[in-house]
Parts: C-alpha cells; sequence; structure tokens
C-alpha cells in the first residue's frame, strides 16, 4: 500500500467533534430542566413545550427538504445544461470523477457578487451554484475549479444536513422563549381573573423564558462555531481533491476584496443565504466578532491552506 | 462515507482501481469483431498535477522511465496540459501491441499511486479507429476511482455519436466493467492522443 500525503487534521476532527458533543450535552440539559421545571410545578404548561417542539420539527424537515429550492429560490438561481455552461459542467464532472461522488445538479445566480454555494440535503438531492460575478472574476479556471472543489466537499460532508439538525435545538429554544412570553402575555392575564394559581403559571412561563434564552446563546454560539469548522474542513477536502490549495488561497482573496468593495445595500439581501456561502458578505467590514460570524477569518483560512501546500510538496 | 465521516466533516481521499485496465486487450478483440474498431497504438493518462516540488519530481521520474525503457520505434512521451489544469501524458506503441500500451500506462499510474498522488488520477484513454471510416474515433476511457470503463465518440462540433457510444457497450458489456451510471460518461473533447 502506498504512503498517503492526504493525512487527516487531527485536530479540527476533535475539536469539531467536542463542538457537536456540546451541542448534544445543552440539548439533554435542556431537556432535562424542562421537564424538571414542568413536574415542580404540574402546571398545563406541556402546551408551551409540545407546540414549540412540532413547530420546530416541521421547519426543520420542510427547510432540509426543500434545501435546494429555497436557496435556489432566494439566490434567483437558474439550473444550466452542459449545453449552456460547458466549462462549469466540465469542471464539475472532473471534479466529480476524482472524487468519485454522483453529479450534482448545476446552477448560475445572476448577481454580480462574486460568490458560491452548495445545497440540497444529500448527494443526490445537492446543486452547486455560482454566481455569475464569480465566473467573471475568477478568470483563471483553476481558481473556479478550487472554488467549486470546496462546495463539492460540503456536499460530500452532508454539511446541509449537519447544520440543520444542529440548528434543531436552537430553533426549539428560540421558538420556546416566543411561546413563553405569548404564553406570559395571556396566560398570565387569565391568571388575575381568577386568581387561582396565576402566580405558579407565570413563574413557570419566567423560568422555561430564561432556561430556553440561555440555551439559545448557547448553542447559537456553538453552531457558529461549528460551521466555521466545517468551513475549514470543506476547504481541507476541496484543496487535496484538487491538489491546488494555493489556487484556493488565492481564489479566497479575491473573492474576499471583491465582496468587502461591494454597497451594502445589495448584501444585506444576501445574508440570510451567508450560512450556504462560499465567502460571507459581511454588511460592517471585519468589526463583526469571530464569536458570531459563519466563516472562519480569512487569516485563517490562508494559513490553513498554507500547511497543506507545504504537507503536499514534501 | 460512514456516519461518523460525514459528522466529523472528514473525506477519506479515494485510491484509485488501477488493475481493471488489464482486461482491455481482450476485450479490443471483441471490439474489432462485433464493431471492427482497431486500437489506434495511443493511450493517455489524465491526472490533476499537485502543486509543490514532490509531484513536479515525480513527473520527471515517470516521463524519464517511459522514455528509457520505451523500445527504440515507439516515439518519447508526450506531456501536455488541458484547459481544465489537468495534465496528460500520452504514450504510444505500435498499433497491434496494444498489451505494450497497456503496460505503459499501468507503469503511469503506479509511479502515481507509489508516491502517494494516486488520489489524483483521474481517468485513461485508449485510442481505437474504423478503417472503414476515416472520421470515426472512439476512445475507451477508463475512470481510475471507479474501476470502470465507458466509451467516447467525439463528433465534429463538440458533439457525442451516442449511437456509436452505446453499440460498444453492448458490444464489450460481457469483457469490461462498463460504467453503468450513463451521467458519469463524461465528455473529454480535445483529449490528447484521440
Amino acid at each position: 500500500m502506498a504512503r498517503t500525503r492526504y493525512a487527516p487534521d487531527r485536530g479540527l476532527t476533535a475539536r469539531m467533534g467536542l463542538t457537536m458533543f456540546l451541542l448534544g450535552l445543552v440539548f439533554v440539559a435542556f431537556v432535562a430542566l424542562l421537564v424538571g421545571i414542568l413536574t415542580a410545578v404540574h402546571a398545563g404548561g406541556a402546551a408551551i413545550v409540545f407546540f414549540p417542539v412540532l413547530l420546530g420539527l416541521g421547519l426543520g424537515i420542510g427547510s432540509l427538504f426543500y434545501s435546494d429550492k429555497i436557496a435556489l429560490r432566494a439566490a434567483g438561481a437558474q439550473e444550466v445544461t452542459p449545453q449552456q455552461a460547458p466549462m462549469l459542467h466540465g469542471v464539475v464532472d472532473r471534479l466529480c470523477a476524482l472524487a468519485d461522488m454522483p453529479k450534482p445538479r448545476v446552477a448560475i445566480a445572476p448577481t454580480d457578487m462574486p460568490n458560491a454555494f452548495a445545497t440540497g440535503r444529500n448527494s443526490k438531492h445537492a446543486v452547486v451554484c455560482v454566481t455569475q460575478g464569480l465566473m467573471r472574476r475568477l478568470d483563471d479556471p483553476e481558481e473556479l475549479e478550487a472554488v467549486l472543489a470546496h462546495e463539492m466537499s460540503h456536499v460530500a460532508h452532508k454539511d446541509v444536513t449537519v447544520m440543520t439538525i444542529a440548528s434543531f435545538l436552537a430553533i426549539i429554544a428560540g421558538l420556546m422563549v416566543r411561546f413563553a412570553f405569548y404564553g406570559e402575555l395571556f396566560g398570565g392575564g387569565r391568571g388575575r381573573n381568577n386568581n387561582n394559581g396565576g402566580g405558579q403559571l407565570a413563574i413557570l412561563m419566567l423560568a422555561m423564558m430564561a432556561v430556553s434564552a440561555v440555551v439559545y446563546a448557547i448553542s447559537f454560539l456553538l453552531i457558529r462555531l461549528l460551521s466555521r469548522y466545517r468551513e475549514l474542513a470543506a476547504d481541507r477536502a476541496g484543496a487535496l481533491l484538487t491538489g491546488q490549495p494555493s489556487k484556493l488561497a488565492s481564489a479566497l482573496q479575491k473573492v474576499s476584496g471583491q465582496i468587502a468593495a461591494i454597497p451594502t445595500r445589495d448584501l444585506r439581501s444576501a445574508q440570510p443565504l451567508n450560512a450556504f456561502y462560499f465567502a460571507p458578505a459581511l454588511t460592517k467590514g471585519q468589526s463583526v466578532s469571530n464569536l458570531f460570524s459563519t466563516h472562519p477569518s480569512l487569516e485563517k483560512r490562508l494559513a490553513e491552506l498554507a500547511k497543506i501546500s507545504k504537507q503536499l510538496g514534501q | 462515507m460512514g456516519l461518523l465521516d460525514t459528522l466529523l466533516g472528514r473525506t477519506k481521499p479515494k485510491q484509485p482501481n488501477l488493475d481493471a485496465l488489464f482486461a482491455l486487450p481482450s476485450a479490443a478483440i471483441t471490439l474489432e469483431a462485433a464493431a471492427s474498431l482497431v486500437p489506434t497504438g495511443t493511450g493517455s493518462v489524465c491526472f490533476r498535477a499537485a502543486e509543490g516540488r514532490a509531484f513536479q519530481d515525480m513527473e520527471r521520474d515517470i516521463r524519464e522511465l517511459l522514455d528509457s525503457d520505451a523500445s527504440k520505434e515507439a516515439p518519447p512521451v508526450e506531456v501536455t496540459a488541458d484547459s481544465y489544469g489537468f495534465t496528460w501524458l500520452v504514450v504510444r506503441q505500435p498499433a497491434d501491441q496494444l498489451d505494450a500500451l497497456v503496460t505503459d500506462v499501468h507503469a503511469v499510474n503506479s509511479s502515481l499511486a507509489d508516491a502517494g498522488f494516486g488520489p489524483q488520477l483521474l481517468c485513461s484513454l485508449i485510442g481505437f479507429r474504423n478503417p472503414g471510416k476515416p472520421q470515426s474515433k472512439l476512445a475507451v476511457v477508463y475512470l481510475f476511482k471507479r474501476g470502470t470503463f465507458y466509451p467516447f465518440a467525439p463528433l465534429s462540433g463538440e458533439r457525442r455519436d451516442n449511437a456509436l457510444e452505446l453499440q460498444v457497450r453492448g458490444a464489450i458489456e460481457g469483457e469490461l466493467a462498463i460504467e453503468s451510471d450513463l451521467s458519469r460518461w463524461f465528455p473529454v473533447w480535445g483529449a490528447p492522443g484521440l
């Protein structure tokens, strides 16, 4: 067996595993606290738990199953045939053959913002989308290939599914804050009217609101952390797939500079899609704290790619 | 990929399957009998060069190896880069010596794999032609990562002769592992040595 030059990044794997473990831990603690609060108060607060979970599940499953359609619609992207975009399809064909994965659908979004994203819950339903701005700016086909390799690594890692499941906890906690808040408004009113257990119900609502808010905050930070790790993992897998980490680095550099230079009005409308993008479109430059961002900083990504480049050269 | 690999965002680079190529010479006889296609004596290996010194050194070694052991009548190995950034090594042998050609192609493949660059291999092409119809060309493409073959018959103007491709599939199905997923039969327009 030949030696391998593609050593896994154990540190990244360990950090990602730890992040997921912590997310799971928060989830378990959240459920335990809710059960504890509900049994301690013996109140009819089950609805406050039941409906958010049901709604959250519905939202999660819905966004998972329609992720490709939702993302394409939001970006205004159109699927293209090999006749319409022979070069793009050629690059994707070759990457699929190198990685031995089924070919995703290919789409082009008619915006000038240079970016790319991949979506779809598994390889069968995957769509890889690039913007016209990206194709125009990355005139070197090898840079375009590097970006597509990054996106196809997201597909291979099933990042849409993983991130949707990871976000499930935050969605439920967020919904529960809202439900408890409205429950407080209406339930509190009812409690004052008949003066029977109203105080207890109010405490229940307040406690659930507090717990949910804390869980929401913690899981939000963990999800962002996980997202950054998965970006690094996709960078790595993409760079190893083409064997050209420096091409990905130069594409990143080109694209990031361009995004910062674009007026904010266009970018704000693109923000909901950020998590799936190749590079995020930040409205406030670099001042946004790294803790809250979906992508690692450019410097971090370039440093990691430089490491891979060094490994390959040895 | 397993569940754990998905969860941890790991991809193991896919190692190539090199040995299936040796089934080609016997399939070529069937191909001649069924579709009167004969080998052109040209074969090529396509790979994605990795950046850095290590790959460059290895590429040079492969060329030296093939140029030195190739018999006197065989022309030297030709290296070309295509517009996608992939490198093609074209090897030539007399048209009736398909075995020697396949051995040469295998030498390239195993050199790459031995140097640890097996995942960089994309595909191998063996050229065929129809002596009766000079404009008709066909390549049997070998996909390293799948271990499967598919026929590719280009026509002028980036069109494919699907009828010929399917006819060839029918003819050699029993002898070669033909790629069953037609979406993976990607076109290699302008491949060197075709």
